[in-house]
């Protein structure tokens, strides 16, 4: 579990990145983190694995301070995916890409072999085993950047803006990925502005601006609320931009699931004929 | 990456700050070949005294003193190497000429580290690449000049990345013997490198997308253009010269030595 408390950060720069932010993530929950550029969002993330300590306040995840832990101690309960891949492979093969951390948190050469193979296989990296990392496409750079952290099984996994550059297959794919690993009972962190992506994913949604949090709650309550999207510089998911102009037919604004629509107009022409 | 903090730009107004590039490069000059010049305690020490005024002026002392700082372990290595040769050289004895010598060469590194600090501190590298230009450098020059000295703050941003990645992936950098911590480095030398290539590659290719290299003769947006201040600067610095040039040849100037204990 992560329990933040009051945490105020300024960064060395003097830009304030949080204020006053209060949050709890329960373990296995799905949470999105959204908000506008510069809301706060990775300063608030970077917290949960202690690449940044609080300025103000405190963070436990499990119970632990995270001022008492390294970050070589708390990311092996949470991992952190940063959005540009490029920013950590540097080894020669994709396996030994995805063996680094493995070995960096000392596991044993016959379990780091297990799990290589365990997050190509999961990742559909197989054939790649023995590519360099920088001959690869940017969606399949992204893709080992992931297996690399997911290698270790970290309990809390983040994902810093997953979809950025990913055409829609990968990203359907994607979406698939991270249901299995929250049904599987990971805890999920999505940081993104991707609102349709988040739409498809029905998690809870925690909305920052400014270095707040402003709202914090189920996707379909938070992302169908005009004045909340509005102030976070997003906009309304297409699904529900159309109900909210079918509402004088009688239909609810609060739809963001394309199979609730398919439902919901299916009921609609039944009854109509 | 803090010893670049002193030698980045302040963007700020001042006196100093407006004059003309070329003028400020001449004073730099100059400071640097007086501390050529004299090897006694005295004037050295003088020439470091006379850009304290400047670099309050400028308003940048705190820069300047964190570029000083910086320049401290080198200047502790040059001290210590004069004293040592001086020592060996003077039959075993640690005599007060082998000090003074040692001191005086100290202080002209540091003179040096402060003059040029000023300079880089008050000149915008785009002013630095005009002043390049108009002084017949040629373009490609100037121009490769003034984007590494702007790429520099991108870098260490990136750098700052980097490390954040490799952390998160349990990479301890404080952790083993002097030859592992150098090897816990790869992991992040190699990502800074790859991307500072490719990113240099998509400059090339946007700079030639904006004609670059079309036209021999490239006209400017701005021009450099000699003031009133500038040229009072330049008739001051260049008297400054010519009457040290004087003292040195024919003055003879008062040796003040470090005692030994």
């Amino acid at each position: 579990m992560i329990k933040v408390e009051n945490v105020s950060f300024t960064y060395p720069s003097g830009v304030n990145a949080l204020k006053n932010v209060s949050i709890e993530i329960s373990n296995g929950e799905f949470v999105a983190i959204m908000g506008e550029n510069g809301a706060g969002k990775t300063t608030l993330v970077k917290q949960f694995n202690g690449l940044l300590k609080p300025g103000e306040g405190d963070v436990y995840v499990d119970g632990r301070n995270t001022r008492d832990l390294s970050v070589a101690e708390l990311s092996k309960d949470v991992g952190l995916v940063f959005q540009n891949a490029d920013h950590q492979l540097f080894c020669e093969t994709v396996e030994d890409e995805i063996a680094f951390g493995l070995r960096n948190f000392g596991f044993s050469n016959r379990v780091n072999k297990k799990r290589v193979k365990w997050a190509l296989t999961l990742l559909n990296l197989q054939e790649y085993r023995k590519t360099s990392p920088f001959m690869l496409s940017g969606g399949e750079r992204k893709r080992v950047a992931l297996a690399s952290v997911l290698a270790w099984k970290p309990r809390v996994t983040i994902l810093d803006e997953p979809t950025v550059g990913q055409d829609q297959s990968q990203k359907e794919r994607l979406l698939q990925f991270v249901r299995q690993l929250n049904t599987q009972g990971n805890t999920v962190i999505l940081v993104t502005h991707d609102l349709e992506f988040v739409a498809e994913c029905d998690p809870r949604v925690v909305l920052m601006s400014h270095g707040r949090i402003v709202a914090d709650g189920p996707a379909k309550k938070i992302l169908t609320n005009p004045k909340l999207i509005k102030k976070t510089s997003l906009i309304l998911p297409q699904i529900t931009q159309l109900f909210f102009r079918l509402a004088d037919l009688g239909f609810p604004k609060d739809v963001i699931s394309i199979y609730e629509a398919k439902e919901l107009i299916n009921d609609f022409v039944a009854r109509r004929s | 990456m803090k010893a670049f903090e002193g030698l980045r730009f302040k963007r700020t107004s001042s006196f100093i700050h407006q004059l003309d590039p070329r003028v400020k490069f001449v004073l730099s000059c100059v400071v640097f070949i007086l501390a050529i010049m004299f090897t006694e305690l005295l004037p050295l020490t003088i020439l470091l005294s006379v850009q304290l005024p400047l670099v309050y002026l400028a308003h940048v002392h705190k820069e300047w003193l964190s570029s000083l700082r910086s320049s401290l372990i080198l200047a502790t290595m040059i001290f210590l190497t004069n004293v040592i040769v001086g020592y060996m050289s003077s039959e075993f004895q640690l005599t007060s000429s082998v000090l003074t010598y040692s001191s005086s060469m100290t202080l002209r590194f540091v003179t040096l580290v402060a003059s040029f600090s000023i300079f880089f501190l008050t000149t915008s590298p785009d002013d630095l690449g005009l002043a390049l230009e108009q002084s017949h450098f040629p373009y490609e020059f100037a121009f490769a000049f003034t984007t590494a000295v702007r790429f520099v703050p991108v870098l260490a941003n990136e750098a700052q990345m980097i490390i954040d990645a490799q952390k998160s992936r349990g990479l301890e950098l404080e952790k083993g013997n002097f030859l592992k911590r150098i090897r816990n480095y790869l992991p992040i030398l190699i990502p800074l490198i790859v991307n500072a290539i490719r990113r240099s590659l998509e400059l090339a290719e946007a700079m030639e997308s904006r004609a670059f290299g079309a036209k021999e003769h490239r006209t400017n947006l701005f021009a450099l253009k000699i003031k009133m201040n500038d040229v009072l600067v330049l008739i001051v610095t260049l008297a400054i010269l010519a009457f040290s040039i004087y003292i040195r040849l024919y003055v003879k100037i008062p040796i003040v030595e470090i005692p030994t204990f």
